[in-house]
Formats: structure tokens, sequence, C-alpha cells
């Protein structure tokens, strides 16, 4: 894993949310725009994931992620949007040559961290329920279809 | 096949939308369930959880909520392709699981090739190169990743030679892929360096045992019949190759598919009943036949939407004779197409089955969560 940069060398997202191309706008929105100007809040050293946010307020926080890029990204999104307590949220990768991407969340209340770490563990869970289905569906097909059809159909090609 | 599309076409009009108490009204529904396609390009809407809260309906998506409506219906399943429908799903996680079978899911292939002699007329990286791209067959998941300063042991590589010959006077030799001898034991070439006496030669990797020992079933490649490159009278190819574990983000080689593809299910709807010399003209207007005439008994016709699977979204039902794009049915024929039912299609290269193949890009996506969890608490 990539070693982060220090953070002087960062730029600077917070406070007021930077236009990401895909994001949505629900009628409301957090006081953001009035926290104190930039803080890296509660970044560590070293680490491929950095929380870009402030010190006084937990709700809305950036967070920098390398080694992702959309498959991750527009996934994670997907499933914050659909969070009742999520007030804005929006990803962007930052240049197409740095290997990572930016999440930003900004909730009605909630540690922003502990929304995004909820809507991972849920698009886990989401994937374990899809690979179960699908390996049941394709079981049920093999039992309705014997494999000597198929073998069959393969060789016509 | 034909028949397989029209069972699961009805399989999925019969099915209850979502939301079962609260209903939308029917048009704000369609907004939500469907993309239309008009004369111009489809408008993209953008769905959160309270996109209907002033009418106090819940459009959030729990992970219950996701369970309990997702389903798969398997289409078609060979040996090396694969088409299944997936529906109750966002097309982020559809598109996450494209890119993932695409760029992220690891296979064996050929990374380096150690020429002793070449004579032919292709030039050495190009016939790298070619051999690169032959799909193996070797389950990669018996083998690890291999990094710049790890040594090539049975773990990590699999080693191949090419050893052929055109003799004088013969007619020229077309070489196959089938011509990749394996070899279990590893390399066979010596090193440079003189090896101290009485010691085994050593090679270009460092075997323990032998790889017919830790595997089930003998490696080759895929395809036999793959030309890699043809000799005249004279020439000759003397190479060994080494093939390791890599994803189809560092190069297309190590791809596990030829590609794999998603569509939305289309819908195609007619509003108004549309009858006689109008229908065949429907009819007729459709490259991929869609609609159907229906006999009404009385000399009459009416035309059915009979193969909604089938339509590509050409809307040449409803440009108009000019090739204007609202033509005079627009209002009668409307195109859609679901947002959540997905039509997947997998094509394997061969180094795994297409269905492990989306197994494995699933666990992968797992992983990625599991890894942000770690990083972030």
């Amino acid at each position: 894993m990539r070693e982060s940069e220090p953070t002087p060398s960062l730029p600077q997202i917070a406070p007021s949310p930077p236009s990401f191309p895909s994001a949505s706008f629900p009628p409301q929105t957090t006081g953001a725009a009035t926290d104190p100007p930039a803080q890296c809040g509660t970044h560590r050293q070293g680490e491929a994931i950095m929380e870009h946010g402030s010190v006084t307020d937990s709700t809305a926080s950036t967070f920098s992620i390398v080694e992702e890029d959309h498959t991750l990204a527009n996934s994670v999104r997907f499933v914050l949007n659909q969070d009742p307590r999520v007030a804005f949220c929006g990803y962007s990768i930052p240049h197409p040559a740095d290997n990572k991407v930016n999440i930003r969340v900004q909730t009605t209340g909630d540690p922003a961290k502990d929304v995004l770490k909820d809507s991972l563990q849920d698009l886990m869970v989401m994937c374990q329920h899809v690979r179960g289905t699908f390996d049941t569906a394709v079981t049920q097909f093999r039992q309705n279809n014997p494999t000597g059809m198929n073998i069959d159909q393969n060789k016509k090609k | 096949m034909p028949k397989k599309g029209t069972k699961s076409r009805k399989g999925t009009d019969d099915e209850p939308k979502q939301e079962e108490k609260n209903k939308l009204p029917e048009h704000l529904e369609v907004q939500r369930t469907r993309v239309v396609c008009k004369g111009d390009a489809p408008t993209e809407g953008f769905q959160y959880a309270g996109a209907f809260a002033a009418m106090g309906i819940d459009n959030s998506v729990s992970a219950d909520k996701f369970c309990k409506n997702f389903k798969v219906v398997v289409n078609r399943l060979t040996e090396d392709d694969m088409e299944f429908d997936m529906i109750g799903i966002d097309a982020s996680m559809a598109n996450a699981f494209r890119r993932i079978l695409i760029a992220e899911v690891p296979t064996m292939a050929i990374e380096k090739v150690l020429m002793a002699d070449n004579t032919s007329v292709i030039a050495d990286e190009v016939l790298s190169h070619r051999l690169g791209l032959i799909p193996l067959d070797a389950d990669p998941r018996l083998f690890e990743y291999i990094s710049e300063n790890d040594v090539p042991t049975e773990r990590n590589t699999i080693v191949y030679k090419l050893h052929v010959s055109c003799k004088k006077g013969s007619p020229r030799l077309t070489v196959k892929s089938g011509d990749l001898e394996w070899l279990p034991e590893g390399s066979q070439l010596p090193l440079a360096s003189p090896a101290q006496s009485g010691d085994k030669q050593k090679t270009y990797t460092s075997f323990s045992q032998s790889q017919k020992d830790i595997l089930e079933k003998p490696l080759g490649v895929k395809f036999k019949d793959i030309t890699i490159a043809r000799l005249g009278p004279g020439q000759a190819i003397e190479l060994e190759v080494h093939a390791v574990k890599g994803i189809g983000k560092v190069h297309a080689k190590w791809s596990p598919v030829a590609t794999a593809w998603y569509r939305m299910l289309p819908e195609v709807v007619l509003r108004e009943e549309i009858k006689d010399a109008d229908a065949e003209m429907l009819v007729a207007k459709c490259p991929v036949n869609v609609f159907d005439i229906e006999d009404l008994g009385n000399g009459e016709k009416r035309a059915v939407v009979a193969r909604p699977r089938a339509c590509t979204l050409c809307r040449q039902c409803v440009m108009g004779p000019t090739g204007e794009v609202m033509g005079p049915t627009v209002e009668q024929v409307e195109l859609r197409r679901v947002r959540d039912h997905f039509i997947f299609t997998i094509e394997s290269t061969g180094a795994l089955p297409p269905e492990m193949l989306f197994t494995e890009a699933v666990r992968i996506l797992e992983e990625k969560c599991e890894r942000v969890i770690s990083e972030l608490s």
C-alpha cells in the first residue's frame, strides 16, 4: 500500500463542498460552510485512508482513499445516498493520474465516519447476498438443464 | 434461445414492483423505476433516500430491503459464456461487478520470455507480446502473486517452453499455441553464471518440488490452435516463458474475460391500440421484430409487443418517415428500460468458468469494503 503524504502537501478540501460531478442535492444541508477553515481533523499518517474534516464538527468529512476508484466509490455513494441520515454525499477522483478517490459525506447529525462505515457494512452484506443468490440460481439452472445439453450447445457454435 | 427469452419476460411482467403499501402516483413510479427513452437521450434521474419524503414515501434501500427484492435468473450457461438477469440491483453495483470482472479478477498470463533463439521473421518483442496474450488453462487461485524481488518458485510461476524449427527444404511451418510445452519442474535454461561443481545447475527458477505434485491436473494452454508465428525453411524458435499471476488493470492479458457487459431490460409499451395498416407498418419498421400482429377476428388486426427483450432501443419505431426523431408514433409507442433489471453477460477467456468469475468479482468487492472498514476503525 502506498504511503500517504504528510498533511501540508494535501489539497485542503473542507469546508465548502467542492463541485462533485455526480452528487445529488437533498433538501437539507448541514452547516459545513460555517465551519472554521480547513482542518485535517482526525487524520493519521501512513494509512491508506485519510479523513479530512473539521475538529468541531464530525458530521461532515471527506475521506481520501488510495488505491480505489469508481468501482468502490460509486457503489458506496449509492448506498450512502439511500441512507436517511445522509444529507449530502458524493465522490470525485481529483486527478486521473492519482490513484485515489475522495468521498464526501455530510450527515444530519451522526458522525460521518460512522455513517460511512455503516454503508460499507451494508454494501458488504448486499454483496454476500448477491453471491448467495447467484450461486443458488446457477445450481438451480444446472439441475434444470443437465450439463450434456450445454456441451452440445457449445459444440454447435 | 427465443424460448428462454419469452419465459423470463413473462416472469418480470408479473412481478409486483417494489413498494407495497404507499404507492407513488403512476407517473412518478415510472420515473423512479424506469428510464424513458424518447427521441432524445434519456435523462438520468438521481435517487436518494428522501426523494419522495414530502409524499411520505420512504425511498431508502436498506440491506434488508435489498436482500428481500434481489433476484438472479440464469438464462444461459456454457463452459465459457453465460447470461443472467440481475433484478433489484442498482447500476452502480452492477457496474462495479463489471469493472472488477474486467480489471481486477486475477488470472495467469505469460509475463517473461527468455529468448534462446529466434531466427524467424517475427521480431522478439512482437513474438513476446503475442505469447503474452495466449489464454492459459491454469486456475489462478492456486498461485500467489510474485513481486519484483521474489524468487520464481512453483507457487508463483508457470514455465513453458517453445522449441520449434522448420527443416531446410520443408514447407513453411505454422507455430501454434499447442506447441508450448509445460515444464512442471521449472526452467531448463541454465543461469549465465557458472554453477559450483557438483551442485545442480542453477536455472532461472528455483522450484523445490514438481508442480505435478501440487496441482491436480496438468497445465496447458486453453486453445491449442492460436497461431504464434510462421517459420520458413531453416528458421527456428527456442524460448522459455514464465507465466505469473496478475490483474487486468495492469495489462489486459490478465483480464479473465473476453468482455463482460450488461444492459437494462428493455420495455416497450403501446400507449394506444395500433391497428390494421398502422400495425403492419410498425411491425415492418422494427429491425429486431419486437412487434407481432394479433388477429382480432372480423378482419381487424392489432399490434402487440411480443419480444421486448430483443429491443435495442434503435427508435426506428418512433421515428418519422423522413428520419425525424419525434415521428408521428412517438405518443403511441413508449420505449423504456427497467432501471433495476440488468441482463448481464460474461464471456470467459477460459481460466475460470464464467459463474466462478462472477463469484470471485463479488468477493473482491467485499474485500474492498472490508479493507476500508478496517482502515477506518
